[in-house]
């Protein structure tokens, strides 16, 4: 295919840490392939050449929380066909969103020497906050293999297979007994997105909830599982606030648990 | 008797092992792992879990030493014999491009592993009957579930030690052993030993006995056996209500009831892919970076799944109440117009693997407490 053929694509980066746009050069045997496919024309972390648009897939990762970005997404979002969060930040406001809980001039005040210098906004939101949103992935990070499959699906012009059921689905796959049931291991499976693999009770561990809520979650019947494992009030407000804490089924448990 | 009946012992255990891997079989038992008796493949006797039983509660699973070094009392484990027979994930056919642009479909045809199944609860035993009736009774067959099937050895052992969360007699599966076996063993530790009682229930289970160390079976073994069966199933831990459960869930379509499960339901799936019935699965199609190379895909799927039910004006059972009310009354009640029998043999797995201990037995009683409370209502 030659270069004009090929679908172009951006990579845009929000108030994030990098690592959901990375796991696109960590797909390390996909990559040539991608490049084949597709014109990776906007890609900071890969190339310092620009492209002004427009681009065919925009992946974007991030949450808003700048004015400046508050109309940067405007611009990402006229200059592309097709529009995709990458990440939790991205998808839920990411754990910058905790400032959403706070008064952030009194944090510019106790963490900046010149608070003056900075020019932010009072909350973390997510880009659909903001702009519509064609697919959003979920996941701190997010998925090597379910990006792939985000963009092969783009290319073949089928929907992405991103199951939004729970993670209980992954363990009882791939064969992972269940932590809470089997050890009393307070687990956020039951109420948290697939799409890792189930990787955290595979080894033990419950899960914490990185790809945020699943699409089906039943917060009052499931809190008290929690308590009945060892977690407090405190404790089960901070599982919940943490890389998905402004996600909506999150954000109002946590608040309902403090209410309490 | 001459029924054929013989006694083994330990070590005709671990010959029975070895024969099956000697002819050429993967054998699956249970074993202890990540805190669970688990069902894996096992190489040899000492892989079995002699000295552990669980203690089972709606919800909670614990393992805990047994004193009588047991091999087989245990109750129904996290996972059941479907994994193997009807695994979570498999491809169905790969199709690729060829160079003058026509797509050529492969169908996989991947020999079926040949298994052999040691542990076979009866209630399992009688789950695989009913995963035959799904999967290759009707019209139309599952050929990979039947290649699997078809090539697998079945050694049942007989129950022993039910569950708290156990309720086969209730359902009229277990604890003695029904038919479709090729071996049969109940456990007996006693004053004379720890040892087996073995019957075949094939050609193929009696060329392997025939090729284990053993005695014929005696009277003492053979009435030993017979009581600790007889004794399990007055120790279930619980029972459905003894009403036609498929009349219930007929009548229980409306009942209040369905709101107060669905207010505890995570509808989070596990009791479907812990139930040794559930047989749903989903198409997922998979396509490479160059749009030359497809693979369908099978997968587990779930009613509990939102997006289970999904048509383009969106999910048809989109609530908790409708998604359990459907499981339920599926397992308990159509199952009987779509497949001639209940879909629910009692093992508990539902019950021990959901994460609230939602009960399907309580539920059942609650329906039909409903049922009856109706009735009084309405009679003048």
């Amino acid at each position: 295919m030659t270069a004009s053929d090929r679908p172009k694509l951006a990579v845009w980066k929000f108030a994030s840490c990098d690592g959901c746009q990375l796991t696109l050069l960590d797909c390390e045997d996909e990559l040539l392939g991608i490049a084949e496919r597709i014109e990776i024309s906007h890609f900071l972390e890969a190339s310092s050449a620009t492209d002004p648009g427009p681009f065919d897939l925009s992946l974007v990762e991030g949450s808003v929380t700048t004015p400046q970005d508050a109309e940067r997404i405007q611009h990402v979002r006229a200059v592309s066909k097709r529009l995709v969060t990458i990440g939790a930040c991205a998808t839920a406001g990411g754990v910058q969103a905790l400032r959403n809980y706070a008064d952030v001039a009194e944090f510019q005040a106790v963490v900046y020497a010149r608070p003056d210098y900075i020019d932010t906004l009072a909350t973390s939101t997510p880009i659909s906050a903001h702009v519509a949103v064609d697919f959003e992935l979920r996941g701190c990070p997010i998925d090597r293999g379910q990006l792939v499959e985000v963009i092969t699906a783009y290319l073949a012009g089928r929907r992405p297979d991103v199951p939004a059921h729970s993670v209980c689905f992954e363990c009882k796959q791939r064969g992972t007994t269940c932590v809470t049931v089997a050890h009393g291991t307070p687990c956020l499976g039951p109420v948290t997105h697939a799409g890792c693999g189930a990787l955290c009770p595979a080894y033990g561990r419950g899960c914490y909830g990185c790809f945020g809520p699943s699409d089906s979650t039943n917060f009052p019947s499931f809190i008290p599982l929690l308590r009945r494992d060892g977690m407090d009030t405190l404790d089960i407000v901070r599982v919940l606030r943490t890389f998905n804490t402004a996600a909506p089924e999150f954000d109002d448990a946590s608040r309902k648990e403090l209410d309490q | 008797m001459a029924d054929g009946a013989a006694v083994i012992d330990k070590g005709g255990l671990d010959t029975l092992i070895a024969v099956l891997v000697a002819r050429g079989r993967t054998v699956v038992g249970p074993t202890v792992r990540d805190g669970a008796i688990v069902l894996a493949e096992i190489s040899g006797g000492d892989d079995l879990p002699y000295g552990w039983g669980v203690e089972l509660a709606a919800g909670s699973y614990r393992l805990r030493a047994r004193e009588d070094g047991a091999a087989f009392a245990h109750s129904a484990g996290p996972q059941s014999w479907k994994t193997f027979l009807h695994p979570p994930r498999e491809r169905q056919w790969s199709a690729d491009r060829d160079a003058d642009g026509e797509l050529v479909v492969t169908e996989d045809r991947t020999p079926a592993p040949s298994y052999a199944f040691l542990g076979v609860r009866p209630c399992d035993l009688r789950a695989i009957a009913i995963q035959d009736r799904v999967l290759t009774g009707g019209l139309y067959t599952d050929p990979a579930y039947r290649g699997r099937r078809e090539r697998a050895f079945l050694v049942a052992v007989e129950c022993t030690e039910p569950g708290a969360t156990c309720f086969c007699v209730s359902m009229g599966t277990g604890p003695a052993v029904g038919p479709g076996y090729d071996l049969a063993l109940t456990e007996v530790l006693d004053a004379d030993g720890h040892r087996f009682l073995v019957r075949a229930g094939s050609e193929q289970g009696e060329a392997v006995l025939a090729e284990l160390p053993r005695r014929a079976a005696d009277t003492a073994t053979r009435t030993a056996a017979q009581e600790r069966v007889a004794e399990a199933a007055d120790r279930m831990g619980r029972s459905m209500p003894l009403v036609d459960l498929q009349v219930l869930m007929r009548e229980s379509l409306t009942a209040e009831r369905w709101d107060d499960v669905a207010a505890r339901c995570l509808t989070c799936g596990n009791c479907t892919m812990v139930c040794p019935t559930c047989f749903c699965t989903t198409a997922e199609d998979v396509t490479d970076l160059t749009g030359d190379h497809a693979e369908r895909w099978r997968r587990w799927e779930s009613c509990f799944d939102r997006d289970f039910s999904h048509l383009p004006t969106g999910p048809v059972r989109d609530s908790s109440h409708s998604r359990y009310r459907q499981w339920a009354t599926h397992k308990l009640g159509t199952w009987y117009d779509q497949f001639g029998s209940s879909g629910c043999v009692g093992c508990g797995r539902c019950i021990v693997w959901c994460p609230v201990g939602i009960d399907i037995t309580e539920e059942a009683h609650a329906l039909n407490r409903e049922r009856e409370g109706a009735d009084r209502k309405g009679t003048p």
